[in-house]
């Protein structure tokens, strides 16, 4: 049978390792690996021959920790499971209780919600461009993208007083209404992001022939092969498939906002390589922000609504369990939550984007170059706390 | 040596009476320790002005604390170098662990005893000056592979592969670019380079044989790069990638050694070029050569050279690195072919009798056209000075205003 | 040929683009604030150092229990019959003699869930981040004051609308 794990023994024989062979250790400790993950490559002179990833070095046993604090308390947990894009944790998970409590939000939170997810999708799809440029070796907009972002955290420092880990979403609403002159300060900002951030990234970079040439080629992942691997998100829509849970099963309102889904076309190579997952991030930038605008405009015509009116006094779902997935920026965030009733949830279980990410990659390092396998680890964008948890 | 030997006596006529080993050796050595102190003091400047230039473009500051604007960066961190523990780790070779910064130094150093900073301004005038150049910086090739097997650590090995692989085959169409000034002028001497380019801004090699030369300077400029491991480039010292390339194990005194070498090195190709196509130590117009009795020839090839140095620092915060073997296509299947094909075309035009000199071509075709390009590249520097102030027009602040500015 | 041709011109090209980029970034103003000579003043809903007003709290235990890693702890003791009535400046009555409050800020996750339990507002996080000191132990905060004035006269006699929503009573002062 041609299941992973029977492909995998035969990659990897300790015994017949060959002379011309090297093991290298891409180690925890490495500018390039997006966080406390170790490669094993087994290279013959350049070429990677095998790859094994081992990962758990940043588990901080979130999952047992929520079957011990009760639902608001799970939300800071949820946070600091992908800290780079924080709001799209609490979203998943209040969403999730609230499908099991039964509790429908106003049309105002559900506002609120869409335009801080939309934010932190730019946020942290910035973050994932930056590092991946910085990687590939053009220093340059990774600091252009990162004073993007800082505009961002400041607009949600203002709103909740956190610049990274906000605790915003909350199960029934969200922790504080919008400030005066939210509305005003978040348009200064796409102003300046549509007209000059984003036109100056793709003549900088992403059309840049250099950049191009590194990665067009490179780590072409098949629609047969990411639905095998189960990846989600922009990793799956680089393949050519779209597939987005905003469209596809939509949640708080999303079927209201008019934007496209953002899928690789293979303009400068075949369809699922490296450049075309790195350009759907790009793209769902501009998309966001084009929900963005939509959301402000629905927020200035909305009817306030307070955003404690939902959020119940005790959070106690009845007896029951749900899975619940939601499109987090790096791809389909699912929580399986198994409720006994009780304060605490007896069991949640995290379906992480990034872990199933991460285990397409021994099959695509197979016959790269060291330096595409860098290349490679940055287009599937993963974050260390998203799959240890 | 001449002419050092003139100004020795003119100061202390006494030193006529001293044995010709001794004059020798002092009229030697006093051009060459002049020389290398300019040098030595010169990485000082780049490494500040690297790291506030790519500040700037980055939209940051750089250094602001050591010193006023942190002009004394480089002088700390140069303290802090020699003061860490220079690591031998287990199993490196010794000697030659030792040797390999040196002698990367010596091929980096030794190419500037014949640079022209003046009419009599040279060390030592060799005829054959272009030659001399190009030899001695092969020899930073053999330090940089011995640095990587020396380190025991596959690593560094990797990196000096890599590094040592690039620069041999950059040798070879920089090689032939530099033939194509040497065959306009007939000699290897770096002095009869500059001679020849007398007469104005016109006359510089850059501006000849329009849109040959233009070509061959843009490839000298890559093969250049490419010599020096600077971006796009730079994978020997991918610091993403291998960690730190060839120079992985070096701490301390000897990784300042290789740092000074590299930029010590980027200086060395771009007085070369400036020499080769922009003119040497010649001013744009003869009235700015002289300044009443200073002559400023040192000034102007300080200034190409700098111009030169800038554009490839601002390459490296530009572009992204290039894979290893897509630099061995662009130096064998890019720059090759196209430098072959300079070498032939050019020769043949430098044979020709009407376009000897290349001056009727130029004239009617070669120098409006230059200007055009010149003209259109100084426009688009000049709107970008421009487009920052406009944009700090339009959002009401200098720059863009930070939300969070919006509530105080 | 074409081909090549083609690659080679958009190479060139692509990177004289980029180039424009970052020579027109060279002149733009720098975004870096030089901490600590310049400082923003933070927005006052921002989340940084907890602080809790021992004349206001009731010792509800509310807070002890919303929080989720546990850093705040508390003893209470019920307060002898014949002791005078206080009351908290939002009008509930204390009956409870708080003997320590300790909040642990080496462990605070600073998620700001503390706050909205409690009825007197007296805990809330306060937007001072300079609190680095050498010892960690200096990071465990300790409340209780034993010689702390109450009020003694209920404030709010006549009954009032619900008291003001929002995070913090007037006065967000430091330690």
């Amino acid at each position: 049978m041609s299941s992973p794990a029977a492909g995998w023994a035969h990659d990897w024989d300790e015994d017949g390792l060959d002379t011309d062979e090297m093991v290298l250790n891409v180690g925890p400790q490495h500018p390039a690996t997006h966080g406390v993950l170790r490669l094993e490559l087994r290279t013959d002179g350049e070429i990677v021959r095998a790859a094994r990833p081992h990962i758990g070095y940043l588990h901080r046993c979130f999952e047992k920790h929520a079957e011990n604090v009760d639902y608001p308390g799970v939300m800071p947990y949820a946070d600091r499971m992908d800290y780079v894009a924080s709001m799209g944790n609490t979203l998943g998970f209040a969403l999730t209780v609230e499908r099991l409590m039964g509790i429908d939000p106003s049309p105002y939170v559900q506002t609120i919600r869409v335009l801080m997810a939309e934010l932190q999708r730019i946020a942290s799809h910035a973050v994932a461009v930056g590092t991946y440029t910085m990687d590939i070796g053009a220093f340059t907009p990774f600091l252009h993208l990162l004073r993007d972002r800082e505009k961002i955290l400041d607009l949600f420092e203002w709103t909740c007083g956190a610049r990274l880990l906000y605790n915003y979403n909350w199960v029934g609403g969200v922790s504080h209404d919008l400030p005066d002159g939210f509305i005003r300060a978040a348009r200064d900002f796409l102003r300046e992001f549509d007209s000059v951030t984003f036109p100056e990234l793709l003549d900088l970079i992403i059309h840049n022939k250099i950049f191009v040439k590194r990665i067009a080629n490179v780590g072409v992942c098949t629609p047969e092969l990411a639905i095998s691997y189960d990846l989600t998100g922009p990793n799956l829509r680089g393949s050519g498939l779209p597939r987005d849970l905003r469209k596809d099963a939509p949640y708080s309102s999303y079927q209201q906002y008019d934007f496209e889904v953002a899928v690789g076309a293979g303009q400068y190579g075949p369809v699922g390589s490296c450049y075309d997952r790195n350009w759907v991030r790009v793209v769902e930038m501009r998309e966001s922000s084009k929900i963005v605008h939509q959301a402000l405009d629905r927020l200035e015509t909305m009817e306030k609504a307070d955003v404690h009116e939902t959020v119940p006094k005790r959070v106690k779902p009845p007896k029951g369990e749900i899975y619940f997935r939601s499109e987090a920026p790096r791809g389909q965030l699912g929580f399986y939550l198994v409720s006994d009733g009780g304060i605490n949830p007896y069991r949640l279980k995290v379906k992480s984007p990034c872990f199933t990410a991460m285990s397409v990659f021994h099959h695509l390092a197979r016959g790269m170059m060291i330096a595409d396998v860098i290349a490679l680890i940055g287009s599937l964008d993963i974050v260390l706390g998203e799959i240890d948890r | 040596m001449e002419a050092t030997y003139a100004i020795l006596v003119r100061w202390f006529p006494e030193v006529a009476g001293w044995p010709a080993w001794a004059i020798a050796v002092l009229s030697a050595a006093l051009p060459a320790l002049a020389c290398f102190t300019f040098v030595s003091l010169g990485p000082i400047v780049y490494v500040y002005a690297e790291r506030k230039i790519s500040a700037f473009m980055q939209d940051r500051l750089g250094p602001m604390r050591v010193g006023p604007y942190g002009v004394l960066q480089t002088i700390a961190d140069t303290i802090k170098l020699l003061f860490k523990e220079a690591v031998f780790p287990r199993g490196v070779d010794r000697k030659l662990f030792v040797v390999a910064p040196l002698l990367v130094n010596v091929g980096a150093f030794l190419p500037f005893v014949v640079i022209p900073w003046g009419a009599r301004l040279q060390p030592a005038d060799l005829n054959v000056g272009i030659f001399y150049v190009s030899a001695i910086s092969a020899i930073s090739t053999v330090g940089l592979i011995m640095a990587g097997w020396a380190s025991n650590n596959k690593y560094a090995l990797f990196g000096a592969m890599r590094s040592a692989a690039q620069i041999v085959s950059y040798e070879i169409p920089s090689l032939l670019i530099i033939l194509v000034p040497v065959m306009i002028v007939g000699s290897l001497s770096l002095q009869d380079l500059v001679l020849a380019q007398q007469g104005g801004l016109s006359r510089w090699f850059l501006f000849r044989y329009f849109p040959l030369m233009p070509v061959a300077f843009v490839c000298f400029f890559v093969a250049a790069l490419a010599e020096t491991n600077r971006a796009p480039f730079d994978i020997p010292e991918a610091e993403s990638e291998l960690v730190a390339g060839f120079h992985t194990e070096y701490s301390g005194f000897f990784f300042s050694l290789f740092f000074l070498a590299e930029y010590t090195e980027m200086f060395v190709v771009s007085a070369v070029a400036s020499v080769l196509f922009l003119g040497g130590y010649l001013a744009p117009h003869p009235w700015l050569q002289q300044l009443g009795p200073l002559p400023l020839g040192w000034f102007w090839l300080w200034f190409k050279a700098w111009a030169l140095v800038f554009v490839m620092m601002w390459l490296r915060w530009t572009v992204p690195r290039a894979r290893v073997d897509q630099l061995m296509y662009i130096a064998w299947k890019v720059l090759l072919p196209i430098s072959l094909g300079l070498v032939l075309v050019v020769g043949a035009l430098v044979l020709g009798p009407s376009t000897a000199n290349g001056f009727s071509w130029d004239r009617w075709v070669g120098w409006p056209l230059t200007l055009l390009v010149v003209g259109f590249l100084f426009t688009v520097m000049v709107r970008a000075l421009l487009w920052n102030r406009s944009r700090g027009r339009d959002l009401g602040a200098s720059g863009s205003p930070s939300p969070v500015q919006v509530w105080r | 040929m074409r081909e090549w041709l083609q690659n080679v011109w958009e190479g060139f090209f692509t990177v004289l683009v980029g180039m424009r980029i970052t020579w027109r970034h060279l002149f733009t103003k720098s975004v870096t604030l030089q901490y600590p000579s310049e400082k923003w003043p933070l927005p006052p809903r921002t989340r940084m150092r907890l602080f809790m007003k021992y004349e206001d709290c009731i010792g509800c235990g509310q807070c002890v229990r919303a929080c989720p890693v546990s850093c705040i702890s508390m003893e209470t003791e019920k307060r002898p019959s014949d002791a005078k009535p206080i009351w908290a400046s939002t009008g509930h009555a204390i009956k409870l003699d708080v003997t320590a409050f300790d909040i642990d800020m080496s462990l605070c996750c600073y998620c700001n869930l503390c706050v909205y339990p409690c009825p007197t507002f007296c805990i809330y996080m306060t937007p001072d981040y300079e609190f680095a000191t050498r010892d960690l132990t200096e990071h465990l905060y300790r409340f209780a004051k034993p010689d702390a004035v109450f009020l003694t006269e209920n404030p709010k006699k006549k009954p009032e609308a619900d008291p003001k929503p929002g995070a913090s009573p007037a006065g967000a002062s430091g330690t």
